[in-house]
C-alpha cells in the first residue's frame, strides 16, 4: 500500500506546503506519490516530479479542477484512493476544505493538523488552540490526514519521479468559482517566510502598516497582523496568524503592537525567534517573546528600521 | 426558506485549558462552558437572513448531553425558532456528528445549513465539510459573506491568498468564518421568551448509525514550553542581540 500526498499548487507552482507534507509522509511506511489535480498544471507538474522521496506523480488535468472546488476534488481523490493507506493533505485552506468531504465519502475519520507521527497509527495533534497536545490513535483502514506544515522540514528538490496522467472527470456541476481577489505581493508567502513582521491593534490603523512594510524590505519578511487587527479592518484576512489564520515558524517572528491573546500565540508559538514590541510591560507577549522591547512602536519601529 | 443551525458547547474562550495531571485528557471541571464562537456566528447569520426576509424558520441544533440544552436555549435567545438536541452521552467524533445530523437534515429538508468553522476545543474544521458529502450537497466553507440568489448562494469565502467567491446550488452547507458578521447580544426579554420556544429531545440512537469513535485519544499532554527571554532597553540592544546572539539577522 501506498502514501498519496495531495499537492498544493496554483498550476503554475508548486507550493512549498506540498514539500513540507512529504517529509510526513517518508515517516510512513509505502512509496509516496502526489496528486496534482488543476488546469494547464504542467508547471506544477514537472515541479512535483522533481521532490525528493516522490515515487509518483499523479495528474488529472482538467478544468473542472482549476480552481480546487471541493466537491470535485473530493471526487477524484476518492476514486483512486483504493490503492493507499494514507492520504495526506497540507492543513491550507484548501486541504480543510476538501479532506473532510474525503474522509466522509470513505467513511472514516480525519486527524486534523497533525505536529508528529509517532507511529503507523498514531499522531500528535494540538487542541484548544495549542494549549494541549493529543496523542491520538486512529483505528481506520484507511487514514485521511492534514499536516500541520510548520512541524515537518520541507523535502528537497533533486528527485525525479515517474509522471502519470489520469483519466478522470470529476465533475458534480454544484458549485461554480466566480473569481478569486488575491493579493498580489512581491514579499514570502507568510507561511513559507524565514522572517515575518506582524502588527496588531497597536497600530491604529491601517496606514500605520506601512512602517513594517519598510523593516520587511530591509529583512526580506513577509508581513502579518493579529486577529484585532484584521477585524478592525487595517489588513485583509490572509494576513491573519492564530488559530483560525495561519500557523507560521518562521526563524524571526516581530510582534509589534499586538498584546499575545492565546488565539495569537497559537499561530505563532513555535517561531525560533520571537521579538516582542508593545508599549504595556505587561502585555502577554513578553512571556514568550525571547527579546522584548517595551517601547511605543511609533519610535521604536522607524529606529529599528533605520538601523537594519 | 427554512435554516437550519448546528451549534456546539465548548468551553469559553477565555479560559486557558489545561491537561490533567496524569494526562488522560482535558481538565474541564468547573470550567465556564458557552456556545462556540463560530457557531455563535452561523445562528447570526440566520437571523439576519430571517429579519431581511429571506428566511423563514430557523432550527437550532446541537448534538451532545442534556446540559448542550443550555446552548440552545442561548441559540433560541438570538433569534432561532426552535431548538433539536440530539441527545448522546458518549464523545462523539465529527464524523458521527456529521452522520447524526444528516439524519436531521432528511427529517427537516432545509434548504440551507449554516455552521461554524470549527469547534475551538478539538480545533478540527471537519463536520460542515463531512455533512455536505454524505448528504451530497455543495459546501461553501470559510464564509465571509452570504448573499442567496433565488436557487443559489453566492459565498466570499476567506482562502489562504485573500478572497474567493463562489456560487453554490441550494440546498447547501455553509461554514462561518470570523468575519462573516459580528453576532449581537441576547438581549433579557429574548431570554426569557426563549425559554417558552420548543425544545425537542431526540436520542441519538434512533437516528440509526454508527457513531462509534474511530480515534482513541491516548494523552494529552502540555505543550512544549516557551521560557520568557530578556527586555532589552534599546533598539540598538534589539538589533545587537539579534545580529550577535540570535544570529537572525545579518
Amino acid at each position: 500500500m501506498s502514501i498519496l500526498v495531495i499537492a498544493e499548487h496554483d498550476n503554475e507552482e508548486i507550493k512549498a506546503s506540498t514539500n513540507n507534507v512529504v517529509t510526513a509522509a517518508t515517516n510512513l511506511e509505502g512509496d509516496i506519490h502526489v496528486l496534482v489535480a488543476g488546469s494547464n498544471c504542467s508547471g506544477a507538474k514537472d515541479q512535483a516530479a522533481k521532490i525528493s522521496g516522490v515515487a509518483k506523480v499523479l495528474v488529472a488535468d482538467s478544468p473542472e479542477y482549476e480552481h480546487c472546488l471541493a466537491e470535485n476534488i473530493a471526487d477524484l481523490i476518492v476514486a483512486i484512493s483504493a490503492d493507499y493507506s494514507y492520504i495526506l493533505s497540507p492543513a491550507t485552506t484548501n486541504g480543510k476544505n476538501y479532506m473532510p468531504r474525503v474522509s466522509a465519502l470513505l467513511d472514516v475519520a480525519q486527524i486534523s493538523d497533525i505536529t508528529a507521527i509517532e507511529s503507523s497509527d498514531t499522531f500528535e495533534r494540538p487542541i484548544y488552540a495549542g494549549n494541549c497536545i493529543a496523542t491520538v490513535q486512529n483505528s481506520d483502514s484507511k487514514k485521511v490526514i492534514t499536516v500541520r506544515t510548520t512541524a515537518f522540514d520541507a523535502a528537497q528538490n533533486d528527485g525525479s519521479a515517474e509522471v502519470v496522467d489520469l483519466q478522470e472527470s470529476h465533475n458534480l456541476g454544484i458549485s461554480e468559482f466566480i473569481k478569486e481577489e488575491i493579493a498580489e505581493s512581491d514579499r514570502p508567502e507568510l507561511t513559507s517566510a524565514d522572517v515575518i513582521i506582524s502588527g496588531g491593534r497597536g497600530m491604529q490603523n491601517g496606514d500605520n502598516f506601512k512602517i513594517l512594510e519598510s523593516v520587511a524590505d530591509k529583512l526580506g519578511a513577509a508581513i502579518g497582523a493579529s486577529r484585532a487587527a484584521v477585524d478592525s479592518g487595517f489588513v485583509p484576512n490572509d494576513y491573519q496568524v492564530g488559530q483560525t489564520g495561519k500557523i507560521v515558524a518562521p526563524n524571526l517572528y516581530i510582534a509589534v503592537g499586538i498584546s499575545g491573546a492565546i488565539q495569537h500565540l497559537a499561530g505563532m508559538k513555535d517561531s525560533k525567534v520571537i521579538v516582542a514590541i508593545n508599549k504595556d510591560e505587561d502585555a502577554p507577549i513578553f512571556q514568550v517573546a525571547d527579546y522584548g522591547l517595551v517601547a511605543d512602536l511609533f519610535t521604536a519601529v522607524p529606529e529599528l528600521d533605520a538601523k537594519l | 426558506m427554512k435554516i437550519l443551525v448546528p451549534i456546539k458547547r465548548v468551553v469559553d474562550y477565555n479560559v486557558k485549558v489545561r491537561p490533567k495531571a496524569d494526562e488522560s485528557g482535558v481538565d474541564l471541571n468547573n470550567v465556564k462552558m458557552a456556545i462556540n464562537p463560530f457557531c455563535e456566528i452561523a445562528v447570526e447569520e440566520a437571523v439576519r437572513l430571517k429579519e431581511g426576509g429571506t428566511a423563514t424558520e430557523i432550527i437550532a441544533v446541537t448534538v451532545g448531553s442534556s446540559a448542550s440544552q443550555e446552548q440552545l436555549r442561548t441559540a433560541l435567545a438570538l433569534g432561532a425558532d426552535r431548538a433539536i438536541l440530539v441527545e448522546t452521552d458518549i464523545e462523539v467524533e465529527p464524523l458521527a456528528i456529521a452522520k447524526l445530523l444528516k439524519g436531521v437534515v432528511e427529517k427537516e429538508s432545509p434548504d440551507l445549513v449554516i455552521l461554524g468553522k470549527q469547534a475551538i476545543d478539538g480545533d478540527n474544521n471537519q463536520t460542515s465539510q463531512m455533512l455536505a458529502a454524505l448528504t451530497g450537497y455543495a459546501q461553501a466553507t470559510f464564509a465571509s459573506e452570504l448573499k442567496i440568489e433565488g436557487e443559489k448562494a453566492l459565498v466570499t469565502r476567506e482562502v489562504d491568498g485573500g478572497l474567493q467567491t463562489i456560487s453554490v446550488n441550494l440546498p447547501c452547507i455553509v461554514s462561518t468564518d470570523l468575519r462573516l458578521n459580528e453576532p449581537r447580544y441576547a438581549s433579557l426579554p429574548n431570554i426569557m421568551k426563549a425559554k417558552q420556544k420548543p425544545l425537542d429531545v431526540i436520542e441519538a440512537g434512533s437516528l440509526g448509525v454508527d457513531i462509534e469513535p474511530r480515534n482513541k485519544t491516548l494523552k494529552v499532554s502540555p505543550p512544549p514550553v516557551r521560557e520568557a527571554g530578556i527586555i532589552v532597553e534599546t533598539v540598538d540592544d534589539l538589533v545587537d542581540k539579534l545580529k550577535n546572539e540570535a544570529k537572525v539577522i545579518t
